[in-house]
């Protein structure tokens, strides 16, 4: 136990006290880090022209995905849990996409949604649509993004179809008895019982959504390496095409990396501290409204 | 309540023909809808693996089935990229950074879940709050102190190590898993072990790990997934130092560094897939149980 406590507080505990302490320095690794007050903040929150789009990106980017995640797992769930054949295969090609390691899903959706050539425009065109730029396209990107999230939705597909396979079937007949429809059943039946583990989704989904990094960094760079067919060095194209796949961590880690401003992404990164946990607690305190907690004491 | 369920199907008569009816057209609706979601999911692993078997006139043509099929493509891959090294680099953090995880965590979780001490419910909170934390939050004074600590001159920017020891000291979501598994376990196996004289670590290391075997396989699978495909902090460390790249970046530098065609990419993305999905097969099931444990005991 001990031992894991010196190392757990040497990679956890120093470091978040070392951010706060940081984020009041002037620090590029090089010379020592110089007190500069409330500077980095100050910066932040009022000058630097980038962090508005950034958090407006990560803030569009959790209002779209989140629910569109939720709602697609639950369906495929409900559709699965009522098949009577073949729940097995199902299951497995619904899951597959969830396990492709991000940055070769990224990869296999630049050249899939690629405007030119790419199968999805070339079978648009077949069909007589002129198809979207996608991650060429500052408008286009990342709706492209989320279609590559929904792809990979088969983790909470999986934890949704258990759930739902766990309401009781009592509940079901009852509800029958007193005249209730399959929509009423679903309202009244289904989404209480399964409430606890949508919560679970939801925060997991913005804990996520307020992390997202390497998809949005590997399209915006292989995006733009398409487009000018130049070697790039990492970090150069962060949030091509104009900056709309700019997201907070990749403005992070473009300041404190790559123009290693440690103090300053100090500074950022208590921020992200900061709204992690308000916002998870507003969704906690929130959820007591509709979290339906069966009496299973524990 | 069990005789009523076996009694059930001998009471239930045969329904009427339109309600069977019904029932038909639901289910073929319903196997309908599976089917096309089904085809969607799979489609971007066709394009991708149809790709991969072209050649570079073809890729860039809006051409969607190969011709002639270009099979000689993995091999070039391999003379094109240094994909071995890669690979090997891979299953050192990989390899070292499962086994960290499993050591660490199962010693931990057990003392959170079944010994009692003054501050374990400290701990626990600080193990829930360790799993919201964003890693951008504590990355920054990681960053620093590695690239400071620099014993007998060794420099540990650029190498894999420090992304390969923190999992030795214990990972929040494992911890969490493991405890919420041994909760369940009864207390009475572990007295029972008590009586015959045994020492904690004894329990722990017989009767508990062997009761949990499925929890644990959960983590390590967990963990060597999410070691195989992460990006952030090896991007980090190694950015610099191609010699020690991972898969995952080798994957995103491919095409810009080598300048590399979109045939060649695909067929690397595809190579860079298949170790995940061979897994997943081999270990269907250990996979679906530990998605529900997280999802359902969460």
């Amino acid at each position: 136990m001990s031992p894991w406590l010196v190392g757990f507080s040497v990679f956890f505990g120093y470091p978040l006290v070392m951010s706060a302490y940081l984020s009041f320095q002037h620090y590029d690794l090089l010379s020592p880090p110089r007190w500069v007050g409330l500077a980095n903040y100050r910066y932040l929150f009022t000058i630097d022209p980038q962090v508005w789009t950034a958090v407006r990106n990560t803030l569009w980017l959790i209002a779209v995905l989140v629910p569109l995640q939720v709602v697609f797992a639950f369906g495929i769930a409900l559709v699965l849990a009522r098949a009577r054949s073949g729940v097995g295969i199902f299951r497995t090609i619904f899951y597959l996409p969830a396990l492709a390691p991000p940055v070769a899903a990224t990869l296999g959706f630049v050249y899939i949604l690629n405007p030119a050539t790419g199968p999805v425009n070339t079978i648009l065109g077949h069909l007589g649509i002129q198809g979207p730029l996608w991650f060429q396209d500052p408008a286009w990107s990342k709706p492209s993004l989320v279609i590559l999230g929904l792809w990979g939705v088969g983790n909470t597909m999986i934890i949704f179809l258990a759930a739902v396979l766990d309401v009781p079937r009592q509940l079901y007949e009852s509800a029958s008895l007193d005249g209730a429809g399959p929509l009423q059943r679903l309202r009244w039946v289904t989404l209480p019982t399964v409430s606890p583990v949508i919560l679970f989704a939801v925060i997991l989904g913005v804990i996520q959504g307020l992390q997202y990094f390497t998809q949005a960094f590997v399209a915006s760079g292989v995006a733009s390496g398409q487009a000018s067919q130049a070697a790039d060095i990492t970090s150069v194209n962060l949030g091509y095409p104009v900056d709309s796949t700019l997201f907070y961590p990749v403005l992070l880690y473009q300041h404190g990396f790559s123009d290693f401003q440690l103090g300053y992404a100090s500074a950022m990164a208590m921020l992200l501290l900061v709204v992690s946990f308000a916002v998870t607690l507003v969704i906690l305190f929130n959820s007591r409204r509709w979290v339906h907690y069966a009496g299973s004491p524990r | 309540m069990t005789a009523i369920e076996i009694a059930a199907p001998f009471v239930r008569r045969r329904p009427p023909v339109a309600v069977r009816r019904r029932r038909f057209l639901v289910a073929v609706a319903n196997h309908s809808v599976l089917i096309a979601a089904s085809i969607a999911f799979l489609a971007p692993f066709a394009f991708i693996a149809l790709t991969a078997l072209m050649t570079n006139e073809q890729a860039l043509s809006s051409r969607l089935w190969p011709h002639p099929f270009a099979w000689h493509n993995f091999i070039s891959v391999f003379t094109t990229a240094p994909l071995w090294r890669w690979t090997l680099n891979t299953l050192e953090y990989s390899v070292l950074g499962t086994l960290g995880v499993v050591v660490s965590s199962v010693p931990v979780a057990y003392a959170l879940a079944r010994l009692k001490w003054r501050g374990r419910n400290l701990v626990f909170l600080v193990v829930l709050v360790a799993l919201m934390l964003p890693p951008q939050v504590t990355v920054v004074p990681l960053y620093v102190l590695w690239a400071k600590f620099q014993p007998f001159g060794f420099h540990f920017i650029g190498t894999l190590w420090p992304v390969i020891a923190p999992n030795w000291f214990g990972d929040a979501f494992s911890i969490f898993l493991l405890r919420q598994f041994f909760l369940t376990i009864p207390e009475e196996y572990l007295d029972a072990a008590r009586v015959d004289g045994c020492g904690e670590v004894r329990i722990l290391t017989t009767v508990v790990a062997r009761l949990a075997k499925p929890a644990i396989a959960a983590v390590a699978l967990f963990s060597f997934l999410y070691t195989f495909n992460d990006f952030f902090l090896p991007l980090l460390y190694t950015g610099e130092n191609p010699g020690n790249w991972v898969i995952s970046i080798g994957l995103s530098q491919f095409r810009s560094l080598h300048q590399v065609q979109w045939n060649l990419t695909m067929a690397a993305t595809l190579l860079v897939m298949a170790p995940v999905i061979v897994l997943f097969f081999l270990a269907q099931k250990a996979f679906v149980e530990g998605v529900t444990l997280t999802g359902v005991k969460g």
